[in-house]
């Protein structure tokens, strides 16, 4: 969905997509949520991160439908469409797929332009007629976006959407990330681990671990206590081994110095040593 | 010769024709133990429907479809593996079906149920083959795009607003329906053997879900054909002998040094 009033930082309240309100929710006997409240709007990227078991991927879920509240209430603009990258998808091999199949597999039928639109931007269109089993990790996730895409949606949910993606991989793929909210206008919600990330490119945080400990601005955020209590550690390695590269891969494998593209820097953290 | 081989020949063809795209199914869904049970459970419907003077094929449908609905509903539980409930449920019904058979008076051929009979399959039975036959395949012609969706993944599936419970219900009740018109032909206990061997064969050959399927009949019909020759010439079981040609030509199939599809 394109999106129609461009929304500015003054403006009161773009319109709210998604709320939940007192949300909590329990998988079988373990309190896995518990009153909650998220409001999602257009043109937002909000970024849930958290520690293992807190939550995270049950949250996506209940803002997908997929899981019901056992209390509190979940309101969903009516007519809202949603674009949704799973954390992962396994494809049995004995599946024969590729990639233009598999994007036309799903609740309606897409022109295959419009296939091909969704993959050109996300950068996968060389990939159209490759298996989806000979994909890499970081293709998948491009094929995975592509899906999302297709349906316009005024929603972008990703649950962590570079696993299993190297390095370079995961920094442009956030990068892309970034680029559909600004072209498109869609809300996206996302669960990520690149704490990087989430500080340069995230309108809000959400750190979550069963309940919200904290959230708002990704600078107010990193300075409350029940952050750095989460994250603190992981904040020092970080301003240690930020880097930067003089030079970009593009999807082919070919070398491109910053100057010669438009994007933005490929400014990104890794927990590896340095090789500038 | 010919009147003894054609209607097992006509019901054969039939029964590979929409053995084959279910057994796709049985095999992306890794369903492969699931349509055991399923199969064995139909000799517990035979019993039943004998018991009750019930038509055998309805009594087979009901009891397969019973059943599926029940083992969808006990794998959601947690408390005990999938494979463990299903191999319990497998052989308590197969064996139940036995027992149910031995307290009857009039004693049935309990080897054509189980390994299918050359000899047995009448007109009544291929009536109810290609009529069972073409309601599956209309059916799975109307389905195939949200049964794709699901097996693909459900998850994204509902999210993409497909009723996943209902499309599974109905791949429950194929499934069933396909083990009911085979049961005759190759008897309870091979009849996965008829579903998933041509599809796994087929995905050597195959680059699209559509090709697959067909490929799969395709290929359940040779098998057919062979292991009909086999049984009338050496006078062996039906059922078994076209299982036995069906692991043939996988064979020869993934032995070939061509390059798999993928």
């Amino acid at each position: 969905m394109i999106k129609q009033n461009t929304s500015t930082a003054n403006e009161a309240q773009p319109s709210c997509l998604i709320e939940l309100s007192k949300v909590s929710i329990k998988l079988g006997s373990k309190q896995v949520l518990s009153n909650l409240d998220l409001q999602l709007h257009q043109d937002e990227i909000v970024t849930v991160i958290g520690p293992n078991g807190a939550g995270k991927s049950t949250l996506v879920k209940t803002v997908l439908g997929l899981i019901k509240p056992d209390e509190g209430t979940l309101f969903r603009h009516p007519a809202i469409s949603i674009g949704y990258v799973p954390q992962k998808l396994h494809l049995d091999k004995t599946l024969p797929l590729n990639v233009q199949r598999f994007l036309s597999i799903s609740g309606q039928s897409f022109k295959s332009g419009d296939i091909k639109a969704a993959l050109s931007h996300t950068r996968a269109e060389h990939l159209l007629a490759s298996s989806i089993h000979e994909l890499s990790g970081g293709e998948f996730q491009r094929v995975l976006l592509a899906r999302a895409l297709l349906k316009k949606p005024d929603l972008l949910v990703l649950d962590e959407p570079v696993q299993g993606v190297d390095m370079n991989g995961q920094s442009d793929l956030y990068r892309l990330i970034s680029d559909i909210r600004d072209q498109t206008g869609c809300a996206i919600l996302m669960v990520s681990h690149d704490l990087h990330f989430v500080m340069a490119s995230t309108d809000k945080v959400i750190c979550l671990n069963q309940h919200i400990c904290c959230s708002g601005h990704p600078e107010t955020v990193s300075a409350d206590p029940a952050y750095l209590e989460i994250f603190g550690n992981a904040q020092e390695s970080l301003a240690l081994y930020t880097h930067h590269h003089d030079h970009r891969h593009t999807d082919s494998g070919h070398i491109v110095s910053d100057s010669e593209t438009s994007i933005l820097e490929n400014n990104h953290s890794s927990n590896e040593r340095s090789h500038d | 010769m010919i009147e003894i081989i054609l209607p097992a020949l006509i019901g054969g063809l039939g029964v590979a024709l929409v053995a084959g795209p279910l057994g796709c199914f049985l095999v992306w869904r890794r369903m492969a133990y699931f349509g055991d049970t399923l199969a064995h459970s139909a000799l517990l419907g035979i019993a039943l429907g004998i018991a009750f003077s019930v038509n055998l094929n309805l009594a087979v449908v009901v009891v397969c479809v019973l059943m599926a609905v029940g083992l969808v509903f006990l794998l959601q539980q947690r408390q005990i593996a999938g494979d463990t409930l299903l191999g319990i449920l497998a052989h308590s019904s197969l064996s139940l079906g036995l027992i149910v058979v031995s307290l009857m008076k009039s004693r049935l051929d309990l080897s054509a149920f189980l390994f299918g009979d050359l000899l047995a399959i009448g007109n009544s039975d291929l009536q109810a083959i290609y009529i069972g036959g073409a309601i599956i395949l209309t059916a799975l012609k109307l389905l195939w795009q949200p049964l794709l969706a699901i097996t693909v993944s459900e998850e994204l599936a509902q999210v993409d607003g497909i009723p996943v419970a209902a499309t599974r219900m109905a791949l429950m009740v194929l499934m069933a329906l396909v083990i009911a018109v085979a049961m005759k032909l190759v008897g309870v206990l091979l009849i996965t053997a008829l579903m998933i061997i041509p599809a796994a064969t087929s995905r050597r050959l195959s680059s699209t879900p559509e090709q697959m399927a067909v490929k799969a009949s395709f290929l359940g019909c040779i098998a057919v054909i062979l292991g009909l020759t086999l049984s009338y010439s050496f006078d062996t079981p039906l059922g078994p002998s076209i299982v036995v040609c069906s692991t043939l030509i996988f064979i020869i199939v993934y032995s070939l040094p061509f390059k798999s599809l993928i």
